[in-house]
């Protein structure tokens, strides 16, 4: 087998998140979504090794099982109850990939409601802990369906702090604040850049540059030549398949 | 010692319409749904509901008893979004109050604290500011001279939790993996009132699980009444899993205000007897799938 055959774009994405916490060490890695489950946990397998995962309720896992591993798989190594998550929140020893319903230029991130707040068109989830993460640690997001309606001028409801609304609230929320990547179908984006304007940094194998600014409701800084996201390794997509993700969930998040 | 035994009916009957009233739990997980549908039962309206939220939030805006919701969430867990919830934000029949999950639990801290606020970086630069003008921060008296986020005390009229098992005296125990934040919600409430599965005499907790399982002790309580299934539908481990199937019943039942009539006519017109007998036939009928 070599490594680009056969490769779904899911698979990409997977190692694309996972490429997320690339460096970070001994923090928590929060995903959310089943592609970044995959990514964080492929992450510690391989090139991340120290990465404290949670097992979704109110512990930390030793072993690192497959996303659909049964309860009596998890081999769990500490407590870690909601509330204890807080200290580790405002502790900044995190890193969260978080899903965005909307995601701005700056990197403001809703998942709130659509619409006007006060009476939105479509309630979400609410703005559960985004602002209180985004000011305290590393965030990531990762958006499975890029589209000029997740991918907006302005997100209609500042729930995870982008940089110029940090910016403009001071030190205090600038100080812990850094938005690492977002992670969407068709590529990889980040915010290194003068203004910390978001920035293609890769598109996926397959993707043109073209198809990502189309999708895209702000005008994204694209650097030239734009990169292409790495493929899976044979290891990678080894440890995907057989191991985190037999079942291919990951293609209900993102289909071939 | 006193014996804190009361019913649900006469902890409810405590309440009054316009009151502040927290419930435990968090999401669809032990949330203390004999004490919501108790409240339907005693009539009271214009509550201010303040949960990290689940259908407890959703059950009393269906039943139109809310005035307003202070919530950093509201989800079903294995359903995302509890659509009860969504109707009364997009019909506009609610207040809210949104914040960030860690202010809202600052605002318990405080409040059980007694003292006027929490500092936070929580909020900063998000438009949960812009949505709540009455949130205001506060410069740190010290060298570093940081601009924060004042979460104000969420001080609770009356709060709500069920947990496994009590005592007779008022501590609770939980067995399940995670406490919550169900200590806060007493500590930050002037009536305080627990449910469990068992009330066993003072002593007996300690034969379900280690010290450290009773996480409610008795200064934290007025009152405790025995509710089996009073987490029912959402999750009690190790006692019971979400009824996934009545919960699907439930989001259901957001389709019209038939629906809505039909499920309430079922589940909730009865006291907690009838509601237990009636998800007995469910069970029975399903074949116990859910």
């Amino acid at each position: 087998m070599s490594a680009d055959e056969g490769v779904t774009r899911a698979e990409v994405c997977a190692v694309a998140c996972a490429e997320a916490w690339r460096g970070d060490g001994e923090v928590m890695a929060s995903p959310f979504g089943t592609i970044p489950a995959v990514g964080a946990r492929l992450a510690r397998l391989t090139f991340a090794p120290d990465l404290v995962l949670t097992d979704g309720e109110a512990a930390l896992m030793a072993n690192t099982p497959g996303v659909s591993a049964r309860r009596d798989e998890l081999v769990l190594e500490a407590w870690m109850p909601y509330r204890r998550v807080f200290d580790v929140v405002w502790s900044g020893r995190r890193h969260i990939m978080m899903m965005a319903s909307q995601v701005d230029r700056y990197g403001n991130q809703n998942l709130s409601a659509i619409g006007d707040w006060a009476r939105p068109k479509a309630q979400l989830i609410g703005v559960r802990g985004a602002p209180g993460n985004s000011v305290n640690h590393t965030t990531s997001y990762w958006v499975p369906a890029h589209s000029p309606r997740s991918f907006v001028e302005h997100v209609d409801m500042v729930c995870g702090v982008g940089y110029d609304r940090a910016a403009a609230a001071g030190p205090a929320a600038t100080r812990f604040h850094e938005v690492r990547v977002v992670v969407s179908n068709l590529g990889v984006f980040d915010f290194d850049t003068p203004d910390h304007a978001m920035r293609l940094r890769s598109v996926h194998p397959g993707v043109t540059v073209d198809e990502v600014v189309a999708a895209t409701g702000f005008a994204l800084v694209l650097p030239d030549p734009v990169p292409v996201t790495r493929a899976p390794t044979v290891d990678e997509l080894e440890l995907v398949r057989e191991v985190l993700d037999p079942r291919r969930l990951r293609d209900k998040e993102v289909a071939s | 010692m006193s014996d804190k035994r009361t019913s649900l009916d006469d902890m409810v009957g405590e309440l009054r319409d316009g009151m502040t009233v927290g419930f435990g739990g968090w999401g669809s997980r032990r949330k203390p749904m004999a004490a919501v549908r108790a409240v339907l039962r005693s009539g009271v309206r214009d509550l201010t509901v303040v949960a990290y939220g689940g259908p407890d939030v959703g059950v009393l805006c269906a039943a139109g008893r809310v005035r307003k919701v202070v919530y950093g969430f509201v989800t079903l867990d294995s359903i995302a979004l509890d659509p009860h919830f969504r109707a009364a934000r997009q019909q506009g029949t609610i207040e809210a109050m949104e914040v960030d999950e860690g202010m809202f639990y600052l605002g318990l801290l405080a409040a059980a604290q007694r003292l006027p606020f929490l500092p936070t970086r929580a909020g900063l630069g998000s438009d949960v500011l812009r949505v709540n003008p009455g949130l205001k921060t506060v410069r740190s008296p010290y060298d570093d001279g940081e601009e924060l986020v004042a979460m104000p005390a969420l001080t609770l009229d009356a709060a709500f939790v069920h947990v496994n098992r009590a005592d007779t005296h008022g501590n609770g125990q939980v067995l399940g993996p995670d406490p919550f934040f169900d200590e806060l919600f007493l500590g930050a409430a002037v009536r305080r009132f627990l449910t469990a599965e068992n009330v066993v005499e003072p002593g007996g907790l300690l034969h379900h699980g280690p010290i450290q399982t009773v996480t409610v002790s008795r200064l934290l309580t007025d009152a405790v009444a025995e509710a089996p299934g009073g987490a029912h539908f959402t999750s009690c481990p190790p006692d019971y899993d979400r009824d996934e199937g009545f919960q699907r019943r439930y989001a259901a039942a957001a389709a019209d205000p038939d629906a809505w009539a039909a499920f309430d006519a079922r589940y909730l017109q009865a006291d907690e007897a009838g509601y237990r007998a009636a998800v007995d036939e469910d069970t029975a009928t399903d074949g116990g799938a859910s």
